[in-house]
């Protein structure tokens, strides 16, 4: 049987551009989000984690682009160019690319975006990413709502079991944008303060930016320090709601029993939960009811939507990776935001970053629009 | 590449037919999509209200997975462990424009959910699971054309680590007015073999 890893990791994001700043800032419960004012993205103020533009430019021009890229194209580069080079794998033809996002570069749409209108195909933003570091596989997209960037994983382990590829480089990104948010706006789902999830005060999202990559591998040899196996993984439909989330957590419910069945493992195994946590008041009562289904309300729980907002199809890899760096770390890392339990069953919150010498194994959890959820479960190699 | 699976059944929609294992079903002369399977929804005898408030994508997808998963004869009292794996080229870009359009300009500024909702691609795996009560895996990726082996295996992985019993897969590709659904459905029984090969024969049947 052969075992799979995620190893090599990068995040580009407000809070930094390698994991390890970024989880020094989280250690020190910095969060990334701000209050923003720009009319020409949304009529009213707003909380997001933006990435800084002209940092975002110093560090893609070390990369010697020779054409003009999209924002998100940079940050996916800048990204993936760090765990290719950190990895050291040669790209040929056993290594896959996986792209995770759930609008790539829909700003190319907009009438005043200097990109042409076809940009916004992601089979474009593939080919982009593919033939920048001269991949020898197609790309693969996955585009799967909000589980995206968790499920990428799972897919990236199972083509790996089909023994397609011995290497996968799994990159992901989404922008912050107008189309993206006057859509959360629609639905009421925008909080007019930095998010807090699971609290009782929660009145919704913020989205944010991040482009966050991995290396998925087989090879037991030259993993990173903080590498992690993955032992089980489920991704389950509520079969309820497009647009809703279940009131009985039956997607989420499953997703975790199907990850823990191929896991081989119990519930009490479980040492921490890295959830969704977006802090609108249908999701995290959500994920409540589904965890106490699971048995896993006693065990440790953060959400790491107040550092970053809500990323949308990079949020599950990029939680992944903070998630890994916990348990290297022995670190449990505080969910921002919360004060008091606002949701109708017990969870035990994560209130402050705090040591603790007996981390293993985590499991991370994601829901979407189109009643999709994905858990996937991590054990320490170290 | 051969595996232990079969094709059990497939669905074409396209220039304006409707057909179940090459056989069609349902054909008009509407130049229109929308025309086309509305009118492909009645002759269907398809009876699902929810239908008339999907987008376009969503229509093509479900009429699709309905004409197919209607004649398996599912028993409604029984869970079905079908698992549903979809691909196209224009992922949700159909309305995603109309969203477009409601805010490109601050003067007529109307976004809508009921349209926003509509921006991701596997929404219409979603109106599926509703309707067929699935609870199982799911996943949408975006191609530039159809690529048959990376959906075989996909589905081979599906079926070996038992994370489903049966496979809903394949094509549902909709861009302005071109339109084009080729769905599978991979089972352990079946007389066509689920082989790269096979798969591109009958998307081009």
């Amino acid at each position: 049987m052969t075992n799979v890893y995620v190893s090599y990791n990068n995040i580009v994001s407000a809070l930094g551009f390698t994991s390890k700043t970024v989880v020094e800032q989280i250690h020190n419960e910095t969060s990334g989000l701000k209050r923003i004012h720009d009319t020409a993205i949304l009529p009213d103020p707003f909380y997001s984690a933006l990435i800084d533009s002209e940092v975002l430019e110093t560090e893609f021009q070390k990369l010697h682009p020779k054409s003009d890229f999209t924002r998100l194209e940079k940050m996916m580069l800048t990204s993936l160019h760090s765990v290719i080079t950190d990895s050291k794998i040669e790209l040929n033809e056993r290594v896959g690319l996986i792209i995770s996002t759930t609008k790539g570069n829909i700003d190319a749409l907009d009438t005043n975006n200097p990109f042409p209108k076809e940009r916004a195909y992601l089979h474009e933003l593939g080919n982009t990413i593919r033939n920048f570091f001269d991949f020898k596989n197609d790309a693969i997209i996955v585009s799967n709502a909000c589980v995206s960037g968790i499920l990428a994983v799972a897919i990236a382990k199972r083509y790996i079991l089909q023994n397609v590829y011995d290497h996968v480089f799994v990159v992901s990104g989404d922008v912050v944008s107008q189309f993206i948010l006057s859509g959360f706006n629609s639905f009421q789902a925008l909080s007019n303060e930095p998010c807090k999830p699971y609290d009782k005060d929660r009145v919704g999202i913020n989205i944010g930016e991040v482009s966050a990559t991995v290396l998925v591998t087989k090879d037991k040899e030259n993993l990173a320090h903080e590498a992690v196996e993955v032992l089980g993984e489920g991704s389950c439909n509520d079969a309820n709601h497009i647009s809703g989330p279940s009131r009985t957590g039956e997607g989420l419910h499953r997703s975790i029993e199907s990850a823990l069945k191929q896991a081989k493992l119990d519930s009490s195994d479980i040492d921490f939960i890295s959830a969704h946590g977006t802090a609108t008041q249908f999701n995290d009562e959500m994920e409540a009811i589904a965890f106490n289904r699971s048995n896993l309300h006693r065990v440790p729980v953060n959400s790491l939507k107040g550092y970053f907002g809500h990323t949308l199809g990079a949020s599950g890899l990029l939680e992944t990776i903070i998630g890994m760096h916990s348990l290297k770390n022995n670190t449990l890392y505080a969910s921002k935001g919360f004060n008091l339990l606002g949701v109708s069953q017990p969870l035990n919150i994560i209130k402050n970053t705090q040591p603790n010498k007996m981390l293993h194994t985590f499991i991370k959890t994601a829901s979407g629009f189109g009643g999709c959820n994905t858990a996937v479960i991590f054990k320490k190699t170290n | 590449m051969a595996s232990n699976y079969h094709i059990k059944s497939y669905c074409h929609i396209k220039n304006q037919t409707v057909s179940l294992n090459g056989q069609i079903v349902f054909e008009d002369d509407s130049k229109l999509f929308p025309d086309f399977i509305k009118n492909a929804y009645r002759a269907l005898d398809t009876k699902y209200a929810k239908f008339f408030k999907m987008d376009n994508l969503s229509k093509l997808a479900f009429i699709a997975a309905d004409v197919l998963l209607k004649n398996e004869n599912l028993n409604p009292e029984k869970e079905e462990n079908i698992a549903i794996v979809f691909s196209n080229k224009a992922a949700s870009l159909d309305t995603d424009r109309l969203h477009q359009e409601a805010i490109q300009n601050k003067n007529n500024y109307f976004p809508s959910p009921a349209v926003f909702v509509y921006t991701l691609p596997n929404i219409c795996i979603g109106e599926i699971s509703i309707k067929y009560k699935l609870f199982s895996e799911n996943s949408f990726f975006i191609f530039d054309s159809l690529n048959a082996e990376h959906l075989a295996s996909y589905s081979n992985s599906l079926l070996d680590m038992k994370k489903a019993d049966q496979v809903l897969c394949g094509w549902i590709d909709l861009d302005e007015n071109q339109y084009e659904a080729f769905l599978y459905l991979v089972s352990k029984n079946g007389k066509i073999a689920h082989s790269k090969e096979q798969i591109i024969t009958l998307y081009n049947t």
